[in-house]
């Protein structure tokens, strides 16, 4: 088993937006992240930064040990019932397969300026 | 090519402190710069160097210093003047 967590600042991904616009949404996010993170008012970055620090805290359950991986290779799905679920493809699911980690959980809180993510791999 | 990119660090790494106390080889991590600024970073550098970090290249050693920043630098160049 294998745990992984990270920490964002919402602050940093507001910025990122601003600067960089919809190459960093492209870059980082899926389509359907971008979707997933984005209400009537616009993209939120609140939720864009609880998706960051997921993918984050999956990099560090896979430990890619000086392999790159796009973070779009790991893309944090949302239930209907409201929880999340983590899809992996590309070099993030030969990582979990060549480590034999089948099952990944995730959960994901986002509160007074910061975002958070806890993984763990199984 | 040291000057630009301690430029592009000053204005997205968030460092605790002002990027030109760091010698080339000190670890911008350790300086404060967290996951997410590194991402700023490279998207700077790649606004500015006209470049593009292909998948291998999206590990953290390659952001970890000025020198492996501008030695990454030179092999996108390198490459893209052979293309």
């Amino acid at each position: 088993m294998r745990v992984g967590v990270d920490l964002v600042s919402v602050q940093e991904v507001r910025e990122s937006i601003d600067s960089f616009g919809e190459r960093y949404l492209s870059r980082i996010y899926t389509q359907r992240e971008v979707r997933d993170c984005t209400t009537a008012a616009g993209i939120d970055p609140e939720r864009l930064a609880a998706r960051f620090a997921a993918k984050e805290a999956a990099l560090k359950a896979l430990r890619p040990n000086g392999h790159g991986v796009r973070l779009t290779a790991i893309e944090v799905r949302r239930a209907a019932g409201g929880w999340v679920d983590l899809a992996l493809s590309g070099r993030a699911a030969e990582l979990a397969a060549g480590a034999g980690l089948s099952d990944l959980a995730l959960s994901i809180a986002h509160e007074h300026g910061f975002a958070c993510a806890v993984v763990v791999a199984s | 090519m040291d000057d630009d990119i301690r430029r592009i660090i000053r204005e997205h790494g968030l460092l605790r402190d002002d990027v030109g106390v760091l010698a080339r080889d000190d670890d911008l991590y350790e300086a404060g710069m967290s996951s997410h600024a590194s991402v700023a970073v490279m998207l700077g550098l790649e606004e500015h160097f006209d470049v593009e970090f292909p998948e291998r290249m999206l590990e953290p050693s390659v952001f970890a210093s000025i020198s492996a920043i501008a030695v990454a630098i030179a092999e996108l160049r390198a490459g893209q003047a052979v293309r």
